[in-house]
């Protein structure tokens, strides 16, 4: 399939140059000198190219030879991808470790999909139907909890004339044969698709349905839609990868890919270790029976981090098109601007801000643009939602990366230092922070949730806004010359983030919330304020308020309530209910 | 000299370079010379020096020299190309050893005899064959394993600013480091990157008091070397660490400094060939580079050996967003801050209570590891400081006096916690329990109320004993 296609004469880093160049494509997948490195040609010049090489180019020396595919640089798209790990350009880590050992040697090639194993298929077509692309052949269970749905490749239509009856086959066995009007052409159990072209949908959809992650500050405060995109900007330490972890360990997607471009390696680890272990409360199967993870950590080749993207978002759009719906992190996304930026810079092209290339704001908006929710080829509805991770130089929203991000995004999680010293996880700003799908998910919370959602929510930013306002007052001259009823905004705001907006990643109880418990508990502090405003006008005072026994008990409530058991909320509403009553009538009758 | 003989045939020999700047020749009329590959370069004096293909073109290569240009000519001078990157010679019998930057030996003793020769870049580690750690180092300073703790094969690093002893307290570190109840062979290799003699010196004296140096392997590169060696020190320090602990089973505590003067070299070498400048003129690929570092720490499976990082690095004028420690912190598994004004009102250590941080410090406490309560206590301790911080903004506007009463708390509260806790003696060695002990000693000024991050049941166990 590879044949000679040109010379190198340049070696820069993992920017190659070569000449006498014939029968070149823009971005083919090629192969370059004796090791056969994989590279990319990302540009096209007269007899010219420049390729972008995914793998360490120590060694390699002009007069190598340059191996043309004929193709663009694919993944391979069928069972086998759940639960694997692969890098950046889709090689399968955990065969490499296999084959290799603990290192990853260059110029290894392995197929991304075991050509081995068997896998159980239903066909869900017969004899001389008639089928076009995307269209579902046939089902295989990929794991208990995800029924893999094969494919016709997008493109291809005609009429079955062979379809393999229900067995066990390998993934490049030819399970139908499609006429067409070109011939019959064969499909297997998988097809490849070039990762930086979308794949075809049939009509993009509105989304009124919220991603639901268990964590209370998203959900309640900047709830993101099914098919939506997010950014988490945050300086060093401020906790971006533990909110894309939590989201891909607790949201309600059926399926999750996880990209760690330019991260830890030891992140990946924790991933793999820690998923297989956790069981996804919904479905009651290891969380990794949903998860694909794509790695290039930050130590892997520059090259392969571009690509990485790429991979990750191809491998969602599938899993979209059988009809699921996917969330997929990308942890960081800065990384991936500054290997562009890197390559670029070897390209000798002309820089912009930063440094960076002039088309950074247009592959931002390429990217972030494949999520949405849609009506797929084959009629059903699936989704993508993005949550990527910015990571800007000096924690300065101000940069290129962050900047142009806020663009082609929807909800932002703006994560705080200030907080996050604090030790207040997730360090998520309530100040800086915005959902704009709060009008379209509102609907569904008030269904779902409690029809007094909307306001219960409203009220409490509301307070939060206040309180920020008072805390200016307080650091000039102390909370002690407040009145009882600003103080009392002061202590709401402080429960509420201590034991609503705080929430532990490590607590067995509180690493989850489900929606009625974020309800219950959201309207409980509401409750408090409304109560508490209530007594104080009659004469109570915040301390009495204080050390109500209740409150003590609301504070731990996040801890001693199980999802299991909200009615527990109920009795606490209830008792607080009562207390404040009680309190306030003390006074109403001292008072006459 | 780093040379095998039999090598030879690999090897070709020019004469003559075509240009020289600064630290980079350019050579021409050339043939077959791969990227990344190592150079040997002869002066007309007979002087040799070491240098790496940056650039291979048909014909043509830039080379940055180690050891600098100084006394290369054009025409008198030879190059010789060998065909493989830089290679050092590992093995066991390095230890104890002192080498320059590039694994030559400087203690006057013989070139070590290696066991093999490794590739100074190293390989990527596969992330699926990595062992995330999870063993608590009990350094015996309450404030990193009280509140920031140092886990086996992490990668932590000290920030600090000129004058702040971050040395002492590394040297501390290194001197009390240890797991508890485990009797194992460990070694220290030491890479000095632009610092001064006394520097090197004060870690050699160190390692010599506790009679350790017979397990250290150390590399200088000090301030009066080249500064494109720097380039080379962290990479050859660490080819050796990986050698110790991946293939004799050591467990290898690595310290860097300063990494400040790594980036300056890279910094350098970056302008001089003209390559589009990012933030602060430091090159777009400074966070690759120093990643290719850094992700160097860890454990693998197969091997009982560990690596572990403490890099040492200066923040230019204390800023902690300069891009040295920024993309430092974005890499590594947390950071140990020293802050200039706990030195300046002598409290040592100087650790910042509140920008310091050790990601993998949740999954190296807890019962079995530390102690049960360790989470919540630290959790508490941090923010009752954040607190402090607020309290004693507050009191600098309106005077102490006015303060509520339990803001008081939080003031006294605040000067426990850094004369108590924080606070202790270069040679002092406190072991978890006291450090633990300590800490609920201190928070235990404050009402039970106010410690919401802190269950019953540890109140009732721990509070007030």
């Amino acid at each position: 399939m590879y044949k000679v296609i040109g010379i190198v004469d340049r070696v820069l880093g993992p920017v190659v140059h070569a000449r006498d160049v014939v029968h070149a494509q823009m971005l083919e997948l090629v192969e370059v000198g004796e090791e056969r490195l994989i590279g990319e040609i990302v540009k096209l010049q007269g007899n010219r190219i420049s390729i972008q090489v995914y793998e360490d180019t120590t060694g390699l020396a002009p007069g190598a030879s340059v191996y043309g595919s004929g193709m663009p640089l694919s993944v391979e798209l069928g069972p086998g991808l759940i639960g694997s790990i692969y890098d950046g350009v889709q090689r399968p880590l955990e065969t490499i470790k296999h084959r290799a050992g603990q290192f990853i040697p260059r110029g290894i090639k392995l197929p991304s999909l075991d050509r081995e194993r068997r896998w159980p298929f239903t066909p869900a077509v017969r004899q001389k139907d008639a089928v076009s692309g995307g269209q579902i052949l046939g089902t295989v269970p990929e794991t208990q909890r995800i029924l893999h749905k094969i494919l016709i490749p997008p493109g291809l239509s005609g009429s079955i004339v062979d379809i393999k009856p229900e067995g066990e086959y390998t993934v490049d066995t030819e399970i139908a044969v499609v006429r067409t009007a070109q011939g019959d052409r064969p499909v297997r159990m998988f097809h490849p698709w070039p990762v930086r072209r979308g794949r075809p949908i049939k009509a993009r959809l509105p989304s009124d349905t919220p991603l639901i992650t268990g964590q209370r500050v998203i959900d309640t405060l900047f709830p993101v839609a099914k098919g939506g995109t997010v950014a988490v900007p945050g300086g060093f330490g401020t906790g971006k990868t533990m909110v894309e972890h939590q989201v891909a360990k607790w949201s309600d997607a059926d399926v999750v890919v996880y990209i760690g471009c330019g991260e830890r390696g030891n992140e990946m680890t924790d991933v793999l270790q820690e998923f297989p272990h956790l069981i996804d409360p919904r479905s009651g199967r290891p969380l990794m029976e949903r998860t694909v993870l794509i790695a290039n950590t930050s130590n892997m080749p520059v090259a392969a981090r571009e690509a990485s993207i790429y991979t990750g978002i191809t491998l969602a759009e599938y899993f979209r098109d059988q009809g699921y719906h996917v969330a997929i992190m990308a942890d960081s996304t800065s990384r991936w601007a500054e290997a562009l930026r890197e390559l670029s810079g070897r390209m000798e092209e002309m820089p912009a801000e930063e440094g960076f290339p002039a088309y950074l704001p247009t592959r931002l908006a390429e990217f972030y643009e494949r999520a949405g929710m849609v009506e797929t080829l084959a009629g059903e509805k699936g989704s993508i939602t993005i949550i990527g991770a910015v990571s800007p130089p000096g924690g300065d929203f101000s940069e290129p990366v962050t900047q142009h991000t806020k663009r082609f995004i929807r909800a932002f999680w703006a994560l705080d230092r200030d907080l996050a010293n604090a030790r207040h996880y997730p360090a998520i700003s309530w100040l800086d922070s915005y959902s704009e799908y709060i009008d379209d998910v509102t609907p569904w919370w008030t269904r779902e949730g409690d029809p007094e959602w909307p306001r219960f929510r409203h009220e409490i930013l509301d307070l939060l806004q206040k309180e920020s306002r008072l805390q200016q007052v307080v650091k000039l001259v102390g909370a002690d010359v407040l009145p009882d009823t600003q103080r009392l905004i002061l202590e709401v705001c402080s429960l509420f983030k201590n034991t609503f907006l705080q929430q532990s990643a490590f607590d067995k109880v509180d690493m989850y919330s489900t929606v009625p418990k974020q309800v219950k508990m959201l309207k409980i502090i509401v409750m408090f304020y409304r109560w508490g405003l209530d007594a104080i006008q009659k004469g109570a005072t915040l301390l009495k308020l204080r050390k109500m026994k209740v409150v003590s008990d609301i504070m731990r409530m996040k801890f001693s309530v199980a999802n299991e058991e909200t009615e527990k909320l109920d009795a606490l509403a209830g008792r607080l209910e009562r207390e404040m009553r009680r309190l306030g009538e003390i006074y109403d009758i001292s008072e006459k | 000299m780093i040379s095998v003989k039999n090598e030879a045939l690999s090897s070709r020999e020019y004469r003559g370079v075509q240009q020289i700047v600064g630290p980079l020749i350019i050579v021409d009329r050339i043939h077959n010379v791969g990227f990344n590959e190592l150079v040997e370069i002869r002066t007309s004096g007979g002087e040799e020096k070491l240098g790496l293909v940056l650039e291979a073109g048909e014909g043509m290569a830039v080379v940055q020299v180690f050891e600098g240009t100084t006394g290369l000519s054009l025409p008198d001078t030879s190059v010789r190309f060998r065909g493989e990157a830089l290679k050092v010679p590992v093995g066991k019998e390095m230890l104890g050893r002192v080498f320059d930057g590039v694994g030559r030996p400087v203690d006057g003793g013989p070139r070590p005899i290696a066991d093999e020769r490794w590739d100074v870049n190293g390989v990527p580690v596969n992330p699926t064959a990595r062992t995330y750690p999870k063993k608590f180092i009990q350094t015996g300073i309450s404030a990193i394993d009280g509140m920031n703790t140092l886990v086996r094969g992490q990668k932590l690093p000290v920030f600090s600013g000129a004058g702040l002893p971050h040395n002492k307290v590394t040297a501390q570190i290194v001197r009390q480091a240890k797991i508890v109840g485990e009797d194992v062979s460990f070694a220290i290799v030491f890479a000095a990157m632009g610092v001064k003699h006394d520097v090197a010196r004060y870690f050699i004296d160190n390692f010599q008091q506790t009679g350790v140096l017979e397990n250290v392997v150390l590399f200088l590169s000090l301030a009066d070397a080249p500064s494109v060696e720097r380039l080379m020190t962290p990479r050859t320090a660490l080819t050796i660490a990986e050698y110790l602990a991946f293939r004799e089973n050591m467990h290898v505590l690595v310290i860097m400094t300063d990494m400040t003067n790594y980036c300056e070299a890279l910094r350098e070498i970056s302008t001089v060939r003209g390559e589009i400048p990012s933030r602060k003129s430091y090159p777009g690929y400074l966070y690759s580079d120093l990643a290719s570092l850094y992700e160097r720490a860890g454990m693998v499976e197969q091997s009982t050996g560990s690596i572990t990082q403490v890099p040492i690095l200066t923040m230019p004028n204390d800023d902690i967003s300069h891009p040295v420690p920024d993309l430092t912190g974005y890499i590594t598994e947390g950071q140990i801050v020293l802050e200039r004004e706990l030195a300046q009102r002598g409290i040592y250590p100087p650790i910042a209570g509140l920008p310091s941080l050790s990601r993998l410090m949740k999954d190296g406490i807890g019962p079995g590891m530390t102690r049960e309560d360790h989470a919540h206590i630290a959790s508490q301790l941090f923010a009752a400081y954040a607190k402090v911080k607020d309290v004693r903004a507050l009191a600098s506007v309106i005077g102490e006096e006015e303060l509520t009463p339990l803001d008081n708390l939080y003031i006294k509260y605040g000067e426990a916690f850094e004369q108590q806790f924080l606070s202790q003696r270069e040679d002092e060695e406190r072991s978890i329990e006291q450090t633990l002990d300590l800490g609920w000693q201190v928070i235990s000024l404050l009402p039970k109320e106010e410690l919401q991050r802190i269950t019953e049941e540890e109140l009732v166990k721990y509070y007030g004993k």
